[in-house]
């Protein structure tokens, strides 16, 4: 890694170079203002600096669809008399990401362990992640943000370029050789000790400025053995089974694949789409027999899968603690409200009084 | 027609309308790219929108529109009769539709409204599930092209036919639109199937649910939503009974 800063307009400068040139770019964008005046932002193409909110707060939607796309097409089949043939391209468009927060890079770090670590890594997830240039940029938290709780509310890889707000300048961590290049044509210096102590400075601000904690300790455990708690029922009953959960959230990585004849019969579409295990056919198979019917069993699921992980990432949490499904349900079922249900439940369990054995 | 080695015959079709737009079988001429393509698999039997040419030798029938005249049951009557297969081809036909606004008040009412002193044959709006047997429904205002050719390849080749369970929130999301309740509206999204791939909320319009209710719906966790937003009840009713599609949860909850 290598530290530079830049003043605010030479790195508006280079952002706006960045942007206008031929590749396709995307950051935070405003797009609509909600009932309360409050400012609702997704990352959306950009073309010029003015086009980016960088004081944006979170977006709605995270940036996982732009290296796992919603829909995407993995491959197409053409039928001759009596045999096919399998067509499949990784050819991606390289793509910039600008402004993400500390938590979607390492969200995006997360996406890697499971699809390009594990036993059965992703062409077409490596195509996109080594054609995706990121800019990682610091921000306060939201109020009801938990990504300290489970560290995500700083990052250390996974970016091309962190920029670190210190005031008039920013603070660079230049984490790839193509970056370093680009930054080459502007203005940045080494940064003096002031820079050094305000990156410090910032970095404890940001740490003390969480509100929402979530009590991860433990965590594990406590979902095993809560695995027939009542609780799962109660915030079951709540759900829509509307799956925006898994659409906003940075890690959801859950799909379906389908095969699309062609119209003409010739040839076929295989298919791929980002699915969530709250949708009531997720866990369908032939025959109409469903091995999770209930809404509680689904949402118990989701859970398991954020908090448990699951062997391919070495049963890590996925979840980062953006709280995005949180701010997004309509039924107000959010991380914070049913972990917090889940430890009550055992932490001041009334039935059990048997006493902890003594110290020997 | 040869497939992977499988030969199947084109499909003898009919299409039929009752009361409604015919907005949905002009759908069938949409989508040109693939038109010449799906007309290839399909031997028109009876559409009047395609051909004065009329047989009643057809192995699936698309209905259009509902029920809203005593005449219009027998003809139904006699196309299930000749149907080996009968699609609900619409909201009309699937749900009532638009149609059923009307019975929202008294009959005599409705007709003087529009028609004045002029005398009409007519009776309380029906989905034609009221009257025969239904096989396939394909719900829509208008029906959705993709959806229509993907059904009849289905058919074609023998393959299950498949709708999306999830509702539309699902699409809207993917779409990366701005949540319509978070703008103070009240959108029957969360209730209504997939398919449409979100297009009147793409819009920033509520959805109206016009292809019905998703699968194993949470109704009363979307009325809690409407009550905890604070928003009109009466405003939900009237969304609600827009298509009468959701008349079955409607009245569940009194």
């Amino acid at each position: 890694m290598i530290y530079k800063v830049i003043a605010k307009p030479e790195f508006e400068k280079f952002i706006d170079t960045l942007v206008s040139g031929e590749t396709l770019s995307y950051g935070p964008r405003h797009v609509d203002t909600d009932k309360q005046g409050e400012p609702i932002y997704q990352f959306r193409e950009v073309n010029t600096v003015s086009d980016i909110a960088f004081d944006y707060t979170a977006t709605y939607s995270s940036a996982k669809h732009f290296l796992l796309p919603f829909r995407e097409n993995l491959s197409r089949f053409t039928f001759t008399d009596d045999d096919w043939e399998q067509d499949i391209g990784y050819e991606v468009k390289p793509i910039i990401l600008i402004g993400l927060r500390p938590y979607d890079i390492s969200a995006i770090n997360i996406l890697d362990s499971v699809l390009l670590n594990g036993h059965f890594p992703s062409p077409y997830y490596l195509a996109r992640r080594k054609n995706t240039f990121i800019i990682g940029m610091d921000h306060l938290p939201l109020p009801d943000c938990f990504s300290k709780s489970l560290n995500h509310h700083t990052v250390s890889h996974g970016f091309n370029l962190f920029c670190s707000d210190i005031g008039d300048k920013y603070y660079l961590s230049i984490n790839s050789s193509k970056a370093y290049n680009y930054l080459k044509e502007f203005r940045v210096e080494d940064p003096s000790y002031d820079d050094d102590c305000k990156l410090i400075e910032r970095r404890k601000l940001i740490k003390q400025s969480f509100k929402t904690d979530v009590e991860v300790t433990g965590l594990p455990s406590f979902l095993d053995i809560e695995f027939d708690s009542p609780i799962w029922t109660k915030w079951g009953d709540k759900c829509l089974n509307c799956g925006t959960c898994a659409m906003v959230c940075p890690t959801c990585y859950c799909y379906n694949i389908e095969d699309r004849p062609d119209t003409d019969l010739q040839g076929s579409s295989r298919q791929k789409q980002l699915y969530s295990c709250n949708l009531v056919d997720f866990a369908e198979v032939a025959g109409g027999h469903n091995f999770r019917p209930k809404n509680g069993d689904r949402l118990k699921y989701r859970y398991y899968h954020h908090y448990l992980g699951f062997a391919e990432n070495a049963n890590q949490p996925i979840c980062v603690g953006c709280n995005r499904c949180g701010r997004a349900c309509l039924a107000n079922i959010n991380p914070k409200d049913v972990i917090n249900d889940l430890r009550m439940e055992k932490e001041s369990c009334m039935i059990c009084v048997s006493q902890s054995p003594d110290k020997t | 027609m040869q497939h992977l080695g499988f030969s199947h015959k084109k499909i003898k079709i009919g299409s039929f309308d009752f009361t409604c737009c015919e907005g949905c079988q002009l759908q069938l001429a949409n989508h040109e790219s693939t038109l010449p393509a799906f007309l290839e698999l399909l031997d028109i039997r009876n559409f009047r929108e395609i051909s004065s040419d009329r047989y009643d030798d057809y192995d699936i029938a698309l209905v259009e529109g509902s029920i809203s005249r005593e005449d219009e049951i027998e003809r139904l009557k006699t196309i299930r009769k000749n149907a080996k297969v009968l699609v609900a081809y619409g909201s009309c036909a699937c749900f009532g539709g638009v149609n059923s606004l009307k019975n929202n008040f008294p009959l005599d009412e409705t007709v003087r409204e529009v028609y004045g002193d002029h005398s009409v044959d007519t009776m309380p709006v029906q989905r034609i599930s009221n009257i025969v047997k239904v096989d396939v429904s394909i719900p829509g205002c208008p029906v959705s092209k993709e959806e229509v050719e993907r059904i009849i390849v289905s058919i074609a080749t023998g393959s299950m036919i498949n709708f999306p369970k999830y509702p539309v929130c699902v699409e809207c999301k993917q779409r990366l639109n701005t949540c319509l309740f978070d703008l103070g509206e009240i959108c029957l999204g969360p209730i209504t199937r997939a398919g449409c791939d979100a297009v009147c909320t793409t819009g920033k319009t509520v959805c109206l649910g016009c292809r019905g209710p998703a699968e194993d719906i949470n109704f009363q966790s979307f009325m809690q939503l409407v009550a905890d937003k604070k928003l009109s009840l009466g405003d939900l009713d009237e969304k609600l009974r827009f298509y009468n599609c959701f008349e079955a949860f409607r009245n569940d909850k009194n």
